[in-house]
């Protein structure tokens, strides 16, 4: 269902990074454009 | 319990304080973004600034002084904004609320290239001291609109004009006015938290040897942005005639970082006396406004935030930091929360044989969460308070049960502003060293995490982290 889909990761500081999301996802065939982690505070 | 090769370095003291700036929440990096794009919410955020008696009132700013405890900040009623502290103090125990037009006189003060001016009738009518009038640059109003016309950055009053800063350089951006604004008011800040640590401890200024300062701003030109030793500048703003200094920044984990510099200067023998200092963070004035307005809450981000701590040799029965026990977040350790927990407290815990459990207190990266929340940011102590619960539990410490408990007894609620360095663990010093001399806790673990990817260097994450308990040699 997810392969092939485009996807913006956007990690956490203090949660999942950016890096982590992007390897898991693309794991499951789907095409990262654009990954980040970011700090909100 | 400290075995034969704990390394101790006394903490002789600490002091924190608040500058209430309303006005200079609109110089903020987020709100002068918004206001630029949309300048209908100027007057939104104008009507929701507080004064400074709020400001003072508020019990996450009491706390941070030291006139309550995070303990007792659990259990007042929220919002914390609607349930004023009565008969609040701009003293504290080991802090200071500073308000707005004093804080203009401190800018002046350490301003040395003539790029602060104030009112001279502004000026007259409000200090006492005539002294002061030879350490500012004094200008009539007509003056200060014409230096605003060619591109001073005016400096406000319940919203009148009262003063102005200029630029350092009419083409470096490095030496604009809003980066000078920033870089002064951190060195203004910093200074005034270190002259009155020494006050308080009734130190001469010259006894300084060595000053780091852990303030976030970038102080240079063109040619060396960044180039910094800020520290030395507040050494001489504070008359530390002996002292010199430098710089350690490694974003919010600098304050510990430069813990641990200072501690190692004073443990090798090369200095005795060692101030580390931080002055305010004026880019992170107003960053959650929007999600403040929305919610029809004053604006909470109106103070910069700065402090100073004195390291010196260990005295027996006195609170001290292990240097043996400070940890850094190697390049090949991971950044999930797991592993930062086990690289910033299980492995240096384990490395002077206690588990996570023989902490008392746990002081992490300590924001509000009355700031953060109303903007989707979260609980940010409680969500590091549930890892280091959460790693306890897979370790067999303690059991899934057991976690709630973990996290209010060796926790604590967020009361920081969220000035960056300054909520990251460091702003509990004061609390920990007067619970340590009452006998409440044994030692408190002191971890902070920096985001090194928001340079766009590295991808990467990081921390450091170190015990604090009494010294027994």
């Amino acid at each position: 269902m997810l392969n092939g889909k485009k996807v913006i990761a956007i990690g956490e500081r203090d949660g999942v990074p950016g890096p982590v999301i992007a390897e898991c996802l693309e794991g499951a065939g789907l095409e990262v454009v654009f990954q980040v982690t970011e700090c909100f505070v | 319990m400290i075995e034969s090769k704990a390394i101790g370095v006394g903490i002789e003291g600490v002091f924190y304080s608040l500058t209430h700036v309303p006005d200079l929440v609109r110089y903020g990096s987020k709100p002068s973004r918004e206001l630029r794009a949309n300048t209908t919410l100027e007057q939104q955020l104008e009507n929701q600034l507080r004064s400074f008696s709020a400001a003072t009132a508020y019990a996450p700013h009491q706390v941070y002084i030291g006139n309550i405890t995070p303990a007792e900040l659990s259990n007042l009623p929220k919002p914390w904004y609607d349930n004023l502290i009565q008969g609040a103090l701009a003293k504290g125990r080991f802090g200071d609320i500073v308000d707005q037009e004093s804080f203009y006189g401190l800018l002046g003060q350490a301003d040395q290239f003539n790029l602060v001016t104030v009112g001279e009738r502004w000026f007259w009518d409000r200090m006492t001291k005539p002294t002061k009038a030879k350490q500012l640059r004094l200008k009539s109003f007509a003056e200060i609109e014409s230096l605003c016309h060619k591109g001073a950055l005016p400096l406000y009053s319940d919203e009148k004009l009262v003063g102005c800063i200029e630029a350092g350089h009419a083409e470096d951006v490095n030496l604009s006015v809003d980066v000078l604004l920033e870089n002064l008011a951190a060195k203004a800040t910093a200074a005034h938290a270190l002259k009155s640590l020494l006050s308080a401890l009734k130190m001469d200024p010259n006894d300084v040897d060595y000053v780091i300062s852990c303030s976030e701003e970038a102080v240079g030109d063109r040619y060396n942005r960044g180039g910094g030793n800020l520290a030395k500048a507040i050494a001489e703003e504070v008359a530390c005639e002996n002292a010199s200094g430098s710089d350690v920044k490694a974003f919010c984990a600098g304050p510990l970082y430069a813990m641990v510099h200072g501690a190692s200067l004073v443990q090798s023998g090369v200095c005795n006396k060692v101030a580390v200092v931080a002055g305010g963070s004026l880019a992170k004035l107003g960053m959650k406004f929007e999600s403040h307005l929305k919610k029809g809450m004053p604006v909470l981000e109106d103070v910069l935030g700065s402090f100073a701590v004195i390291l010196s040799p260990a005295k027996i029965g006195e609170p001290c930091m292990r240097l043996d026990s400070a940890a850094f977040h190697p390049v090949r350790a991971g950044a999930s929360p797991q592993a930062m927990a086990e690289c910033l407290a299980e492995k240096p815990l384990a490395k002077l044989g206690m588990k996570l459990t023989d902490v008392d207190r746990y002081a992490v990266e300590l924001h509000n969460p009355e700031i953060t929340v109303p903007s989707g940011s979260g609980d940010v102590p409680k969500t590091n308070y549930l890892t280091l619960a959460a790693l306890a539990v897979i370790r067999g410490q303690i059991k899934k049960d057991q976690m709630v408990d973990f996290v209010r007894t060796r926790g604590m609620v967020g009361y920081a502003p969220t000035q960056g360095h300054i909520p990251s663990a460091i702003v509990y010093l004061g609390h920990a060293l007067d619970a340590l001399r009452n006998n409440e806790i044994n030692n408190a673990l002191f971890i902070s995490k920096g985001s090194l990817f928001l340079g766009r260097m590295t991808q990467l994450s990081d921390g450091c982290s170190f015990l604090v308990e009494k010294s027994e040699k």
